[in-house]
């Protein structure tokens, strides 16, 4: 009896210590994270969102999509700061519907297309095993993984499929769902997107890219957060923007370009 | 005869079209086939294959042994055949088709050939046989500048040919490999898998070959040959020169998990070539210290990887035209061969985007309620049964069509708004023709979405 006790004792100490190598394995490598450039994002954020993982963009409603695109392009921007190529992950069908993807717009957002991959994969379960294939580069700054809709092909397996390739290669993921709901995943942060009316420029010009931003889930930190954001081109980072929705009467030329000289008259077109 | 005077005479038989091209298909099959032997196989239509044996007998007893082997082979798979062994592709051609009576050696065999073995015009023919000449011999002893003057030009070029006096080749159905490595088993292998295990030392063999040459190569074919007769051809494709066999195999792996019909081994495979279609040598890579360029290798490796699973038409690079046509201003080449720098202009600092994240192509109609005229931008439009109230714009900016193509009259001007609606999505539309010049009705269409 005592004999038994003594080894049920010793396999539980070896299982508590192959839980511990398990969990060493994970926590080794949470420590580098890449930050809004928004003071009050990153400091609810803890400093920013941790780099080598999985965070998902969703598009608040399906007429967000390019919004959602546009967040999900200055995320990977923000997480491959120190360089690397960005890959985009799209469906045959994306192409089509939601339009294709213009390089010399992304370049408007502050991406050099020389850093683009595009691939384009003929339906879901391609693209998500490119995806898992990858996010294996260690190569790559970012990807980007667009599903076209089909919110039952994404599961938890999938998911922790593609948490696991991007946190052992470091490269970091962002799921961008265009026309889904949430579902269950491993993702470490959850945003969902929706375009927002910019500050207008001079003679009632649409202004610079503007968000509102929520933040429906944070693993290890709170979530339920709401932005209002603005993307800055020119140092690739966030602004904030006061999240009141009224047009506030700043002067002529805006947040924009009240970083740079005001120029009382633009050049249009 | 006719096919009423046929059945006339035997009464009850099967009759069926001549169908040309199946009789093409098949006999392009054969010549796959044949590529077993030689690289170097031409079509000799309609029912003839030229092969180039110079220097192939090795494995056969030489060459008399290989077309035994030939005859064996079309034996099983049910074609009756003539071979002959010539010196020139003419004199083979003509002693397969002609040949009556035997003869010691091919030269020999080919003078005895009677003057149809020309295969010159039916009067030519006829007045070859009225002058007497009724064999090869009668001919090849003529001087030829009598008998241009007489038959014309092309009955010697064809006689030069036919007696191996003028150069004649094979020109082969494809272009042959730089460099080919093969494998044949007794038994033939029925698995897949032990197939690529074969493709996998093959390439090991390769590596060495090139090697020794310090090249890569930049395309590869698996070439599968089933002891049927049916062939199947694998190719793979990098963006970078490569001999790596550990990335061979990863590559061919990816595209037969990745084939639309898979390989069918049937009664298995009895020979297995690879072939390495383009050399390129490879330069001796440096490490950098940040470690640049073993991050671009891998990043080529993927997108090797890539284009093999999903065609290499699906991932692309971007490179810029020098056009102010926005739906061409950009060229979405293969990544595995687009230049990786290009020249993309930096966007004017302090701006809002000026173009869209998403572009569509073609453009989509939209209805617009209240465009102030002559240049104004709507004050509503319905897209996708979704009704915008704009708020913020920007524009006209005009683009004139192609100056060249304005002149034939073809072309509108377009004049692109940026515009925002109340809820703040971002659009980017135009104006199609000059209202008033132009069109009387302008249309206006979606171009594209910003973030």
């Amino acid at each position: 009896m005592v004999n038994m006790k003594h080894e049920s004792l010793l396999s539980i100490a070896a299982l508590r210590r192959h839980i511990a190598s398990i969990e060493r394995h994970n926590g080794a490598r949470s420590t580098e994270i890449f930050a809004f450039g928004a003071a009050s994002v990153d400091q609810e954020l803890g400093g920013g969102l941790a780099l080598g993982r999985m965070h998902e963009v969703f598009a608040a409603t399906a007429d967000n999509a390019s919004s959602a695109a546009g967040f999900a392009l200055m995320l990977a921007i923000r997480a491959s700061t120190h360089g690397g190529a960005i890959l985009w992950l799209r469906q045959e069908q994306a192409e089509f519907q939601a339009g294709r993807l213009h390089a010399t717009g992304l370049a408007e957002l502050g991406l050099n297309p020389e850093r683009l991959i595009l691939g384009i994969a003929p339906d879901t379960q391609t693209l998500l095993k490119a995806a898992a294939d990858s996010l294996r580069c260690a190569g790559l700054g970012a990807v980007v993984i667009e599903p076209w809709r089909s919110p039952y092909a994404i599961d938890l397996t999938v998911s922790r499929r593609l948490g696991l390739a991007a946190e052992h290669s470091g490269v970091t993921a962002i799921l961008l769902r265009s026309d889904a709901a949430p579902v269950p995943s491993v993702a470490q942060s959850r945003w969902e997107v929706s375009g927002t009316l910019s500050t207008p420029l001079a003679a009632n010009a649409p202004g610079g890219t503007t968000f509102d931003i929520k933040l429906l889930r944070h693993r290890g930190g709170r979530d339920g957060l709401a932005w209002r954001v603005e993307w800055n081109r020119d140092r690739q980072i966030f602004h904030e923007t006061p999240l009141s929705g009224a047009i506030l009467p700043l002067p002529a030329g805006g947040p924009l370009a009240a970083h740079g000289k005001v120029t009382p008259l633009r050049q249009a077109g | 005869m006719t096919l009423a005077d046929a059945r006339a005479l035997v009464g009850d038989f099967a009759v069926f079209e001549h169908d040309i091209q199946a009789d093409q298909r098949w006999l392009e099959r054969l010549a796959d086939y044949c590529e077993r032997y030689t690289p170097m196989v031409s079509c000799d239509p309609p029912d003839g294959l030229l092969l180039d044996i110079t220097g192939c007998g090795y494995g056969y007893d030489g060459e008399a042994g290989l077309v035994r082997d030939v005859e064996q082979r079309f034996a099983r798979i049910g074609m009756t055949m003539k071979a002959a062994l010539a010196y020139a592709p003419e004199a083979a051609h003509a002693l397969a088709r002609f040949q009556t009576v035997p003869a010691s050696d091919e030269y020999l065999a080919v003078r005895r050939l009677g003057i149809t073995a020309l295969e010159a015009e039916p009067e030519t023919e006829t007045a070859l046989r009225r002058a007497g000449l009724k064999t090869i011999a009668d001919l090849a002893t003529r001087p030829s500048a009598v008998l241009t003057a007489r038959f014309g030009d092309e009955t010697t070029d064809k006689l030069a040919r036919l007696l191996g006096k003028a150069d004649s080749r094979i020109t082969p159905r494809r272009p042959l490999p730089a460099l080919a490595v093969e494998r044949r088993f007794a038994e033939p292998i029925a698995k897949v898998a032990f197939a690529l295990d074969i493709l996998t030392a093959l390439a090991g063999e390769t590596a060495q070959i090139l090697e020794s040459r310090s090249n890569g190569g930049r395309r590869f074919i698996a070439r599968f040959f089933r002891s049927d007769g049916a062939v199947r051809d694998i190719m793979v494709e990098t963006g970078l020169p490569t001999r790596d066999p550990a990335i061979l195999e990863r590559l061919f792996r990816e595209r037969v998990d990745a084939l639309a019909d898979p390989i069918d081994p049937g009664f298995g495979f009895d020979m297995i070539r690879l072939g390495v279609a383009r050399l390129e040598p490879i330069a001796p890579t440096q490490l950098q210290l940040e470690g640049g360029s073993v991050a671009d290798k891998e990043v080529a490796e993927l997108i090797d990887r890539l284009s093999i699973r999903l065609g290499r038409n699906r991932v692309h690079r971007f490179i810029p035209r020098d056009t102010h046509i926005p739906e061409q201003a950009e060229l979405a080449l293969p990544a595995i061969e687009a230049p990786v720098t290009a020249a993309w202009k930096e966007p004017p600092e302090g701006e809002p985007p000026m173009r869209p994240i998403h572009l569509f192509d073609p453009p989509q109609p939209i209805e617009v309620i209240g465009a102030s005229v002559p240049d104004g931008p709507p004050a509503r439009f319905r897209w996708r049964r979704t009704l915008h109230e704009i708020i913020h714009y920007e524009g006209p900016e005009r683009i004139a069509p192609l100056w060249w193509r304005m002149a034939q009259g073809e072309g509108l001007t377009r004049d692109y708004f940026r515009i925002e609606d109340v809820r703040g999505r971002r659009f980017w539309i135009f104006r199609h023709g000059l209202y008033g010049t132009e069109r009387q009705n302008p249309g206006w269409y979606m171009h594209g979405l910003f973030a």
